[in-house]
């Protein structure tokens, strides 16, 4: 089954040639169910929520609240309310950041964080522990990429406050035991920061099951528009938490000197928000469930397979971390010999290949590695068993035109 | 040309090239430049005697167009004077540009004309220029570190850096 041809940008062009779109880890495309979505808004239901009396700013509200409810379906929140929109996964984070991190981690306190975090999970938590004078302590990974039990105990201490990882690294594509991080956390009363920026994608996140405390996703991973995202939190914590930013939407009573705040979320959603880019989000998520975690798991799974086996046939690919397709989704680093990644994407990309190459935002887990940069091959739910085959002719071509295993 | 004609006949035989891959002894100039976003970062050495660069040598890590380029740079720009070499870099940068067409132009640049062909691929101009905007501003007298793509005021100009058992504003 290919979903290809709901996604106008994969159709093939005037020439015949189609793109073998494989940076799905960076954004993904966009089917036409979420760009008639968000078109269909701005037809028929544009108007400023929370603030119109009138019919049009009624529907605009709804929209803005009913997409609020699917992602909290999505992630499975005990609540609507747990769900603030943001502009995607490093807004959200900011946002717990500076609003829990800055009032709740003090002198003395340790912040927790995994090497293999994405500078957008990894830069505000280092200024919040340079502004409060907490001490920031990373978690490292095995030879294989995967971090053990004993580490995550040993790390995380009665000093820690705050814990901060993804759920699945953006260049390793590990499945991290998030379980594992909860349960000791949670036994020294730490919160559990979840980026869930690429395991949204591929799998099921049930923030309820998973028991952390916050949450983060973008929406244009997960075929959505760009400037959507959501963060979760727990209730009772986003009530005692300061706002973010302020301004109109998100204030209870102004006063000349005094201001008394909504409650959550829209404590959080100051000013007015991206309600068309919602709807696209609400749509994206319809989409996604439409089809059915079983059966984007079975395909992306295969093609991760595929492409392993494949890969693993040249003698000059190094894959970083465990090269073994369980407890993997979405990505695969690789490098080709001592070929910089950005000639590899050269090659490809007049192949018709476009892949990611680069220190993709997670430069200390480069430097953990000890490589500048690695290229990194990702899937989505559109992506076909052609594609992994041109991908691989494509490794092919760079080694002819590099003068490599000849 | 296309770029497996650039890749194959230029890039991969001259990034590979070690003879202009060193350090220079009594280097006058030393200049090291980076493109943050791809990882290009290389250190360029040169020694100049009554206005003449009398060696020239590069050392540090990129993709081989940034490497082949920085090879084919020294090559042209060794045993000239600063003029001439200031002069080249004129010619190359109007070449990637496109405003210098004129073939007995660019072949003033001897084998750095195969560069030309850069123009079919945007995305890796900034690494066939990194070591020719390197050379511009060494000669204009810089020392330390060129980089490209750096904001002036990150932070309000400040930085974290680890400081013993915890994180210090700088």
């Amino acid at each position: 089954m290919s979903l290809m041809s709901d996604f106008p940008i994969l159709g093939a062009d005037e020439n015949g040639k189609r793109l073998v779109y494989l940076d799905n880890a960076a954004t993904t495309q966009h089917p036409l169910q979420v760009l008639d979505a968000v078109r269909n808004y701005y037809t028929c239901d544009n108007a400023n929520p929370h603030r119109g009396v009138y019919e049009l700013a009624r529907k605009a509200t709804d929209i803005h609240e009913q997409a609020r409810a699917t992602v909290a379906r999505f992630l499975n929140a005990s609540r609507p309310e747990e769900i603030i929109f943001t502009q995607n996964t490093t807004e959200a984070l900011n946002l717990v950041a500076s609003s829990y991190g800055m009032k709740y981690v003090g002198e003395g306190d340790e912040i927790v964080i995994s090497v293999s975090e994405h500078h957008s999970n990894l830069v505000p938590w280092q200024r919040v522990a340079g502004a409060r004078k907490a001490k920031l302590k990373y978690l490292y990974p095995g030879e294989d990429g995967r971090y053990t039990g004993e580490a995550i105990n040993e790390i995380i201490t009665e000093k820690t406050k705050v814990v901060a990882i993804a759920q699945v690294s953006n260049v390793l594509g590990l499945v991290n035991p998030i379980d594992k991080v909860v349960r000791r956390a949670h036994e020294v009363g730490a919160v559990v920061v979840l980026d869930c920026a690429q395991s949204t994608p591929h799998m099921k996140v049930d923030v309820q099951a998973l028991d952390v405390d916050f949450a983060a996703f973008s929406g244009h991973k997960i075929y959505a528009p760009m400037g959507t995202g959501a963060l979760y939190g727990r209730y009772d914590l986003l009530e005692k938490m300061p706002p973010y930013m302020s301004g109109g939407d998100m204030i209870n009573q102004v006063h000349e000197y005094k201001t008394t705040f909504a409650k959550p979320p829209r404590k959080f959603e100051a000013g007015t928000r991206n309600v068309g880019g919602e709807a696209g989000l609400a749509a994206a998520i319809d989409y996604i469930e439409s089809i059915g975690w079983e059966t984007i798991e079975s395909t992306e799974d295969r093609l991760m397979k595929l492409a392993l086996d494949g890969m693993r046939e040249f003698p000059e690919v190094k894959i970083y971390g465990d090269d073994s397709s369980a407890g993997r989704k979405g990505v695969i680093s690789f490098n080709i010999g001592d070929v910089h990644p950005h000639d590899v994407a050269s090659i490809m990309d007049a192949n018709g290949v476009a892949i990611r190459a680069g220190h993709h935002c997670a430069q200390p887990l480069m430097d953990f590695l000890k490589i500048n940069s690695c290229c990194r091959v990702s899937f989505a739910l559109y992506n076909t068993e052609d594609d992994v085959k041109i991908f691989l002719d494509s490794i092919m071509k760079v080694r002819s035109w590099m003068g490599l295993g000849s | 040309m296309d770029l497996k004609s650039l890749y194959t006949q230029i890039i991969t035989e001259n990034s590979r090239a070690t003879h202009n891959r060193h350090p220079v002894i009594g280097a006058t100039n030393s200049l090291e430049g980076i493109n943050p976003s791809c990882g290009d970062d290389i250190t360029l050495q040169f020694k100049v005697e009554n206005d003449i660069i009398v060696d020239a040598g590069f050392i540090g890590t990129g993709c081989a167009i940034s490497q082949a380029s920085a090879s084919l740079m020294i090559d042209l720009i060794k045993g000239k004077s600063v003029d001439e070499a200031k002069h080249y870099i004129d010619i190359f940068f109007g070449m990637i540009k496109g405003e210098i067409k004129e073939d007995e132009v660019i072949d003033e640049l001897e084998d750095a004309a195969a560069l030309q062909g850069i123009a079919v691929v945007p995305a890796r101009v900034k690494c066939a220029v990194l070591s020719w905007h390197t050379l511009e501003e060494a000669l204009e007298g810089k020392s330390g570190v060129s980089d490209h793509e750096a904001s002036e005021n990150d932070d309000a100009g400040s930085s974290y850096e680890e400081d013993g058992d915890g994180l210090s504003l700088n």
